[in-house]
């Protein structure tokens, strides 16, 4: 279809970058700044050619530029990229998510005594390994950088995290996921040893499905006990709120917006293909996860007094509808989690940047600290207003799509459930609500007056990586079809191995907000 | 002599030269003067083991299948020349190169980590004397002598034979634990220690050898697997013989419960012979393990195999479990090593499955633990090694070069992708679930992930944390030392990147000859 090597590209390039930010002298900070945001954008832009070219009809083949390159060929492991529409949806996230969070933590280290060239070089090396998980199309492949993936993150937070938990919450973040990874390498090895070496996605999925039994079980929950984890689901995600708490503003929205969506993301791309009958004997199991998480995280929110753990919260209620959304296995609600993937990184990608901002400006992340900020910084508590009524899914803004959908899809299946997690919607109206009046209305702190940093409203450099956010939330908001076009098709493939035939009912056709 | 004995020079060779260079070592000792000494031998010693390496090389590429002596074409099975033998061999000489420059190295502490006499009181006028002075040359020989043993360890095709290996590279052992120049007193009861409970390790196996041979009729390994089948003899001759030899092979391996004298003899021994052990030693022991249960009790395998399990469980799980806890780099890193003497076990129960796998795990591991002990050996408070890990916090700050080795190092010791401790695990986990051992693989894991905390913790000291005021310094190293630095970071970085070299000989050289 297309000659470039796209997506052998979209890995290599952040890669690159990585090592020629790192190798820039400490000493200049701008040149290291500049030339990560380069790298990244040339990601950004390579992203959108993908984007472009990519062919959108419901016949189209599930992955698309397809590369593959052999590599230890003695573990049938190769270099092998594809993309679906899901995947493309979340490597647009990512690729630009990652420029955005660049320039929000642009003056974050001015103040410590930090290497800002590997700092930059730590979110390149990220970017890559990011992208790569969602590129893969070899089992071992995928794991390699899913576990790879952590070793940046962990020095991100641990290194230039705030707060004094900043150490304990990187070593947490990283024994957690490694933890689950290497529940899924045991997996990924039986695997491995059951099909008689074969690790080709491709060929593992057109194969003869594996036989329902304990063998399919064990697994199934080896896979999903890591992806459990990185998503996080309830009861696996103390994780999140010390990583999340601690990680600088920037790294925290790609931590939530985009690394935790590669365990929703694998969810569909690996349990669901490959164990397709053992996906169905867990379901139950992973809503009932789910809908507690929905509930549980949103009453932990409302009871936070950090602004950026509340954040951190917020996103595992969110996460509890995305289990729903794939485990009720109706084409709707499928489609609502994809969508709801995408959308919540961009709604909570730019709760964390603001926050970010909020926090670098009071030197503080305290909900108690703050107090009628709005009356100085309008535009930013404007901003925040908006990020977080979109995180609660205020209808115009894209996520509400997305809620809708799974809960519409949902509500067929199982009532109750939908019930349940409509409750959820309410909860987090409470917490978003709260959370602005607390911090930016009400009677003034007397404390912020005498921060003179907290006069100081969005500069340049901030309203201009607000603004592609704030555009893309109320543009998918009002038109999300195109969304539904990408992922649609990659959702019905996908869903095939519960139902056993193609999709009929495009359930998801024609609804569009207002 | 018998005139219808054949012997194969030709397979004999890489034995025969160690040999000879440690006896030609000896004579340099008497009649070379003492200012070019330490460059002849180290010479003598390089080039011995890397011309017995390539010697090995050559053999083991020529898909070498024999026994190195033979009756009328009847092969008597004291030196097995099969591909597990070989390839043993290879490993522990290319590994015994670089141990051999860490010996050498000298600018770390004036005139070497050893003293010239162990047996002087410790901290007595003597003794503070010699630490003064240069140390002995005799180590190389000693060392020669060590490895030469390990080599005819793992080729050894019949219990007899097995033994004079055994002693051949522990007593040199013993005596270099007693060397060091710094913390004398620690050194010698690591010695001691360490001859102590290896002597006894040596009469549990003599008593093994002579129960299996009252079982079998034999002592040639073969023969023992034959007798497991048809002996009539008392079936409880075989379980006391198999349990004591294993008792003394698993003591040299360093597996729990005979694991006690590792965290000391580690501790105690000067860190370029710790290093000797942890990466050669560990080669010669499992291969010995593999081919004892491989080719001498796979009969019996249905006897051994609940015992062996419960080995290699409290192995993995107990090795992993006290790291956690150790505040001492070179203690942590003796932990880990009794965890990977688990995960090694795994593949020893494995059977043929996994040895292959089981010898690339041991290539993999034996070049990030040499590297590991001389990263040790370079950081340095004053003139002593700063082995407590407090000491080197913060050392990212200061020495940015070496922070990053350490932190490859520990990264490949957990066994994250890209690096060969993730390409050695995966591979021989592989291989023991072809075997059906579901129930090690998860305990490995488990262990696994227990085990990565303390290596993190390492990591997180270099990196994230503040380095004291008084900070030890790195000493820049000698060629020496960095070439083991070097070699140690390049194998485990290229074997983590492109296994498939080294998996296609392990492939090919992973059928024991039965003779």
């Amino acid at each position: 279809m297309n000659e470039l090597p796209l997506l052998s590209a979209l890995v290599a390039v952040p890669l690159i970058g990585a090592v020629a930010v790192a190798s820039i002298k400490r000493e200049r900070a701008a040149a290291a700044r500049w030339t990560a945001l380069g790298f990244s954008g040339a990601v950004a832009l390579i992203a959108a050619l993908v984007a472009i070219g990519f062919d959108y009809s419901a016949g189209a083949p599930w992955l698309q530029f397809t590369e593959s390159y052999a590599w230890i060929p003695n573990w049938d492991l190769s270099l092998s990229w594809g993309v679906d529409g899901i995947a493309l949806l979340l490597v647009a996230l990512t690729a630009g998510l990652t420029p955005i969070a660049m320039l929000a933590a642009w003056r974050d280290l001015d103040s410590v005594q930090r290497s800002v060239p590997t700092f930059f070089a730590l979110i390149l090396a990220l970017e890559a390994a990011m992208l790569a998980t969602f590129l893969a199309s070899n089992v071992l492949l995928f794991y390699f950088f899913f576990e790879a993936m952590l070793v940046p993150m962990y020095f991100l937070i641990g290194s230039y995290g705030t707060g004094p938990r900043r150490q304990y919450a990187a070593v947490k973040f990283f024994l957690y996921s490694l933890l689950g990874g290497l529940f899924m390498l045991v997996a990924v090895i039986a695997l491995w040893v059951h099909n008689g070496g074969v690790f080709d996605w491709q060929t593992l999925v057109e194969a003869e499905p594996m036989a329902a039994g304990s063998l399919q079980n064990w697994l199934f929950l080896g896979f999903f006990l890591a992806f459990a984890i990185k998503a996080p689901f309830f009861p696996f995600h103390t994780w999140l709120p010390d990583a999340g708490g601690a990680a600088p503003a920037a790294v925290a929205a790609l931590l939530v917006g985009v690394m935790d969506k590669i365990g929703t993301f694998a969810i569909l791309r690996y349990c669901i293909p490959l164990f397709p009958d053992a996906t169905q004997t867990f379901a139950p199991w992973v809503i009932g996860m789910s809908v507690i998480g929905v509930l549980y995280a949103a009453f932990v929110a409302i009871g936070q007094t950090d602004l950026k753990r509340l954040v951190a919260y917020t996103s595992i209620a969110h996460f509890g509808f995305i289990g729903i959304g794939i485990f009720a296995f109706t084409q709707a609600s499928a489609t609502g989690a994809v969508l709801y993937m995408f959308n919540h990184g961009l709604a909570t990608g730019l709760l964390f940047i603001i926050v970010g901002f909020l926090a670098l400006r009071r030197g503080s992340s305290q909900i108690a600290d703050y107090g009628g900020a709005a009356k100085t910084l309008p535009l930013l508590a404007g901003i925040f207003l908006f990020a977080g009524l979109a995180s609660l899914s205020l209808p115009g803004t894209a996520p509400f799509i997305s809620e809708f959908l799974v809960l519409f899809g949902i509500f067929t299946e199982n009532t109750i459930v939908a019930v349940l997690a409509t409750l959820g919607i309410i909860l987090a109206a409470a917490y978003v609500l709260w959370m602005y009046q607390r911090t930016m209305q009400g009677d003034r702190n007397p404390a912020l007056d005498e921060v003179p940093a907290m006069k100081r409203d969005l500069t340049v450099r901030e309203k201009a990586l607000v603004a592609p956010l704030v555009i893309a939330i109320l543009g998918f908001g009002l038109y999300p079809q195109p969304l539904i076009d990408a992922v649609q098709p990659a959702v019905d493939n996908t869903l095939v191995f519960i139902t056993g035939e193609p999709a009929d009912a495009p359930a998801a056709e024609g609804v569009t907000n207002e | 002599m018998n005139e219808a004995l054949q012997i194969d020079w030709g397979g004999l060779a890489p034995l025969i030269i160690v040999f000879a260079a440690a006896f030609g070592g000896l004579l340099v000792e008497a009649a070379v003067p003492k200012a070019v000494r330490l460059y002849v031998q180290v010479g003598l010693a390089v080039a011995a083991l890397a011309a017995a390496f390539v010697t090995v090389t050559v053999l083991l590429l020529g898909d070498k299948q024999t026994t190195a002596f033979s009756i009328e074409g009847t092969a008597i099975g004291s030196v097995v020349l099969d591909g597990p033998g070989l390839f043993l061999q290879a490993t522990i000489a290319i590994l015994a190169i670089v141990a051999v420059l860490l010996l050498a190295e000298r600018r770390t502490t004036r005139g070497g980590d050893f003293v010239a006499e162990a047996a002087v009181v410790a901290d007595s006028a003597a003794d503070i004397q010699q630490r003064r002075s240069d140390g002995a040359t005799e180590i190389f020989p000693l060392t020669l002598f060590a490895v030469g043993g390990m080599m005819m360890f793992v080729t050894a095709g019949d219990l007899l034979t097995m033994f004079v290996a055994l002693e051949m590279l522990s007593l040199p052992l013993y005596l270099l634990c007693g060397l060091a120049k710094r913390r004398r007193l620690i050194s010698q009861e690591a010695a001691l220690k360490y001859f102590l409970l290896g002597a006894f390790a040596s009469a549990f196996y003599v008593y093994g050898m002579a129960m299996l041979y009252g079982f079998a009729g034999t002592v040639d390994l073969a023969g023992i697997n034959q007798a497991g089948i048809s002996s009539g003899q008392p079936r409880l001759f075989l379980y006391i013989g198999v349990a004591m030899l294993a008792v003394a092979l698993l003591f040299k391996a360093g597996a729990v419960p005979f694991h006690m004298w590792t965290p000391d003899v580690y501790t105690g021994a000067p860190t370029p012979v710790t290093a000797l052990m942890a990466a050669c030693v560990k080669v010669a022991a499992f291969g010995g393990l593999l081919r004892v249960f491989n080719v001498g009790l796979a009969s019996s395998a249905w006897d051994w195999h609940l015992i062996l399990t419960v080995i290699a469980v409290a192995t993995m799980l107990g090795g992993a479990i006290f790291a956690v806890t150790q505040r001492n780099i070179k203690r942590l890193l003796a932990y880990s090593s009794i965890a990977n003497a688990g995960y090694l076990l795994v593949g020893v129960i494995a059977l043929g499955e996994a040895v292959g796998q089981t010898m690339f795990y041991l290539a993999a591991y034996g070049f990030t633990v040499i590297a590991a002990f001389a990263v040790v050996s370079l950081v340095r408070d004053g003139d002593e090694e700063a082995t407590h890990l407090s000491r080197w916090a913060g050392l990212g700050k200061n020495s940015p070069g070496t922070a990053v080795v350490v932190t490859i190092l520990m990264l490949a010791l957990a066994g994250l992708p890209f690096t060969s401790g993730f390409a050695a695990k995966f591979s021989l986990f592989a291989a023991a679930l072809q075997a059906d051992e579901l129930g090690l693989v998860i305990v490995g894991v488990v262990s696994s992930a227990i085990l990565a905390f303390p290596y993190l913790r390492v990591v997180v000291l270099l990196w994230l944390n503040e380095p004291a005021p008084d900070a030890p310094t790195v000493n820049l190293p000698s060629p020496m030392a960095g070439t083991v630095v070097a070699a140690g970071v390049v194998a485990t970085l290229f074997l983590g990147l492109f296994p498939g070299y080294l998996l296609d000989i392990v492939d090919q050289a992973s059928i024991f000859l039965n003779t």
